[in-house]
């Protein structure tokens, strides 16, 4: 969509959903949110940014492949719940540790790793299906039509 | 003692699997002569279960294991008596000498290195297989020798006579691991135990089960199809389209002896019962007779030993039900004695296949002279099958004799039977073993030569053993013979039987079989005319039956798939919904569960009431928009009213989800319309219009009566007192909702991440499928 208005405000908007999506992941233990909401609306934000500058400038912008994003984000859920085997209990048992740092707790643990985890994936899989469709040139469509945006 | 430790005992069990996971790395590195290395897996097992003997000849057994699955009893455990230390003593010693012969067989083949592994990968399931203690490693091992047994005999891939044969026996040995399956859920009900060697001691009460002869059939419905008993015993010719190191060690002394050492196991349990002397005799018996008939037929040295390896395992499953008081011994000592000759035929076989450039007995001759080495061997080892004195077999055959002869008329006809048998099988032993060696020198594809070590090696050590065990037969029964028999038996046994021959009907027995095989063997060409003939007036066997069922299955296969997948979404649709509808009305009504009239609820906001509204707009906005596009706009505007009413009533986390949700879902939908040549409105008949509202509407009402019939019982608040007070004491945090997430259910939500991932995958594929499609049939526009 080439309008100057979407234009302008796409890359502050699509920045901004970006940094709540992780506020709405990282405060998901304590409020309303976590790890699909966050990756959800992470989505959008790619998905803003999508519609106005086309498919390839996603790409460009994320750098790695989403499917790669989303298999990483596999992966660290499933070390999230491995490490709990390693330390002797049960998989997928939450560990937490309570490192001070400038002078305030920060509280981690396993349970926020996985949560980063589905993020990942969540964002990973559906930017990689919404990048598909916007990008590949459709069955019917003709070259020319489903390239327009490259 | 440093054997009994279970750590040592694990890994000399995952060696081979070890072995196998480097063999192709090793092949390229060292050639063919990787396999001397690869061989030390097998020989380093073999040391390790010999540290077993003294405590299985005390007569004790040895068990180990890890817990598996503690809660469903399951445990990953062995145990090792005289009948499992023979066997993995069988396996992993043949085995070490058959990956040194498959180093010389193989030699200069682009595929030695997946042979290695695919012959060690069977080995560690075969050796798991016979160690097994729990029922479900037991079956997990048993579908893993059918499966490498397939991989192997299909090793040949590009030709499509070794596709079928491992196919065929993939699907008879797969369907008999089924029965099996069954089989063992059945004696697993029945007696609540697990492991055979709790089982052994609970052959009492099994016996007298009403379910005694089902549990029977449906094993034996797994031994025979192993074993390749009459009638289903044409995938074991067929398998020798396997490379001869594979029918040497799978088809001739490891896999095939798996459903005669199932039936020696549970010989001590659910054996002595009329149903168990009837059914193993009788197919036992057919078996035996068909095999050395149908072998005397074939010219092929292998499918001679194919054939006469399917007479030997109906001889021994014969042997094992029987129940006569020296049965069990003769089965044991002819079932080491048949390993023992019939891999050192096997090998030899191969050995002059890969030196003369054919097995064709009509085409072989005169070879003594030129690999006098494996003439030697060949001929020890046909003497041993033939059961000359000085041999192992000799004293199998002897214990066959004196097992079956009695007086009545059962004892006469199984006695004739194996006499007959057995002396084809004389006939057959020295028509491989002998024939292609002497008489005059005759014309083959290739300069005949002795082959290099590795392939002479095995046949020697092979043929050598059944002489020495019957030199010694002091030793051999102490160590090996009597500890298996009695474990089979399930009683203690002594087996003293000794090559001095001593008058008898045995020995009588013995001289009129030997005489009878010589007379075959000096008439060998008549004698098989005469088979030809006769098998020609037979028809058709089992074989072709075979393929008429899998193209039947074929057939019926695709006209299923062609009703149930018409390949038009419209009908999908359709479908899913009208099944939707019927799910959620018709149990309601049949079981009269229908709710109430609700009450109007007094008090209800105004904001409440206002998203009501916008919600029923929106769904009136889509049921009158003109294009499609408004029409998915539209229906985001339902969902978002939705999201809205869900916050009003305080589910904040549900509210957000379903406002995202919304969102993304009308930008998807709207990218796929966009990519689907459609006419941007919707131009439906009436007809259909009213059919596909009525099923709308159905399924509105079936989710309408279902939630208010949810909501009319009685809230458990069970879950929620739970939850509220545990979020934040145990898991730390205090959105309940995220903490059910991440922590009390992390588990599901790995399973449904992981979905969401492969979802992603499939989606992306079929995008790509059609777009490749679309791209090769631009190319193929072009002129």
């Amino acid at each position: 969509m080439n309008t100057l208005i979407l234009r302008t405000v796409a890359p502050f908007l699509t920045a901004l959903m970006l940094l709540f999506s992780v506020f709405v992941l990282l405060r998901g233990h304590n409020e309303p949110g976590g790890g699909f909401i966050g990756g959800l609306i992470a989505v959008s934000a790619l998905a803003i940014y999508g519609i106005t500058f086309g498919a390839g400038a996603v790409r460009r912008a994320i750098r790695f492949h989403p499917m790669a994003i989303a298999g990483a984000g596999l992966l660290l859920a499933m070390l999230s719940g491995l490490l709990s085997i390693l330390s002797g209990v049960p998989f997928m048992t939450g560990l937490w540790v309570y490192p001070v740092i400038f002078d305030v707790e920060v509280p981690l643990s396993t349970v926020m790793s996985f949560d980063l985890g589905v993020y990942l994936v969540v964002v990973g899989a559906i930017t990689s299906i919404a990048l598909a469709l916007e990008q590949e040139p459709g069955p019917e469509l003709g070259p020319e039509l489903g390239r327009e945006e490259d | 003692m440093a054997a009994n430790a279970p750590a040592l005992t694990f890994i000399a069990l995952f060696l081979p699997f070890l072995a196998a996971v480097i063999a192709p790395f090793l092949t390229r590195r060292f050639g063919h002569n990787a396999a001397w290395i690869l061989a030390l897996a097998p020989a380093l097992a073999f040391l390790h279960f010999c540290g077993f003997l003294p405590e299985i000849v005390a007569g004790e057994v040895a068990t180990g294991g890890y817990a598996w699955a503690p809660s469903f009893n399951l445990s990953f455990s062995w145990f090792l008596d005289g009948l499992s230390l023979t066997f993995a003593l069988l396996i992993t010693g043949i085995g070490t000498l058959i990956v040194i012969y498959s180093g010389g067989y193989m030699k200069g083949h682009e595929g030695q290195g997946r042979f290695l592994s695919f012959i060690l990968l069977f080995m560690g399931a075969m050796l798991g297989l016979v160690v097994s203690d729990s029922f479900l490693m037991l079956f997990v091992y048993w579908e893993l020798t059918s499966i490498t047994s397939f991989l192997l005999i299909g090793f040949d891939h590009e030709r499509e006579a070794a596709r079928r044969a491992a196919l065929q026996a993939l699907v008879v040995t797969g369907a008999g691991g089924l029965s099996l399956l069954a089989g063992l859920v059945f004696l697993w009900n029945m007696t609540g135990v697990t492991q055979l060697s709790l089982l052994v001691h609970m052959g009492a009460g099994l016996r007298e089960s009403p379910f005694y002869l089902a549990a029977l059939i449906l094993v034996l419905g797994g031994a025979f199809t192993k074993s390749a008993q009459f009638p289903f015993h044409f995938w074991l010719p067929n398998a020798m389209e396997a490379p001869t190191p594979v029918s040497a060690y799978l088809h001739s002394a490891t896999m095939v002896k798996a459903g005669v050492y199932l039936l020696m196991r549970l010989n001590p349990v659910m054996g002595a019962t009329p149903a168990w002397e009837i059914l193993l005799p009788f197919f036992g018996g057919i078996t035996l007779i068909a095999g050395t008939m149908l072998g005397l037929r074939q010219t092929d040295l292998k499918l001679m030993l194919a054939y006469t390896t399917m007479a030997s395992l109906g001889l021994l499953v014969l042997l094992t039900g029987f129940g006569s008081p020296h049965a069990v011994d003769a089965a044991v000592l002819y079932l080491v004695a048949h390993c023992l000759f019939k891999g050192g035929l096997f090998m030899a076989v191969g050995a002059v296949d890969h030196e003369a450039g054919t097995r064709d007995i009509t085409r072989l001759g005169g070879l003594r002279t030129a690999m006098p080495v494996t003439f030697c061997a060949a001929l020890l080892a046909a003497l041993s099958m033939g059961g000359l004195p000085l041999f192992l077999g000799f004293l199998a055959k002897e214990e066959i004799y004196a097992a079956l002869w009695a007086g009545n008329p059962r004892a006469v006809f199984f006695t004739g039977l194996a006499l007959i048998g057995n002396a084809l099988m004389f006939a057959l032993a020295f028509a491989v073993g002998l024939k292609p060696f002497v008489g005059p020198r005759a014309e083959t594809p290739k300069h005949a030569h002795e082959g290099p070590a590795p392939l002479w090696l095995g046949p020697v050590v092979l043929a050598g053993l059944g002489l020495l065990a019957a030199l010694f037969p002091g030793i051999a029964h102490r160590s090996i013979f009597s500890p298996m028999a009695s474990a089979v038996a399930g009683k203690n046994v002594v087996i003293d039987i000794t090559t001095l021959p001593h008058p008898g009907v045995p020995l009588t027995l013995s001289l009129a079989t030997m005489a009878l095989g010589a007379l075959v063997y000096w008439r060998l060409a008549d004698a098989r005319a005469l088979m030809v003939r006769a098998l020609e007036n037979l028809g058709p066997g089992p074989d072709r039956g075979f393929d008429h069922v899998v193209s039947g299955l074929v057939r019926f296969s695709v006209s299923v798939t062609r009703f149930v997948q018409p390949g038009r979404l419209e009908i999908y649709i359709t479908v899913t919904f009208i099944l939707l509808a019927l799910t959620l009305l018709v149990p309601p009504v049949v079981f009269g569960e229908l709710p109430g009239m609700p009450v109007w609820p007094d008090g209800i906001l105004v904001e409440e009431t206002a998203f009501l509204i916008i919600a029923l707009i929106g769904i009136i906005a889509v049921l009158r928009a003109r294009d499609r596009l408004t029409a998915i706009v539209s229906l985001g505007i339902q969902g978002f009213a939705v999201a809205v009413i869900f916050l009003l009533f305080g589910a904040p986390d549900l509210s957000f989800t379903q406002f995202m949700v919304e969102t993304l879902s009308v930008v998807i939908l709207a990218l796929v319309m966009t990519r689907l040549r459609l006419s941007p409105a919707d131009h439906r008949p009436a007809g259909q219009l009213i059919i596909d509202a009525v099923i709308a509407a159905a399924c509105g009402l079936g989710f309408t009566l279902l939630l208010l019939k949810s909501v009319e019982g009685p809230f458990d608040s069970l879950l929620t007192d739970f939850f509220n007070a545990y979020s934040k004491a145990i898991a730390h945090g205090a959105n309940v909702v995220n903490v059910i997430i991440v922590d009390f259910r992390g588990t599901d939500t790995l399973g449904e991440i992981a979905v969401v991932m492969v979802t992603g995958l499939a989606v992306l594929a079929l995008i790509r499928v059609r777009a490749d499609k679309k791209v090769e049939s631009g190319k193929g526009d072009r002129p």
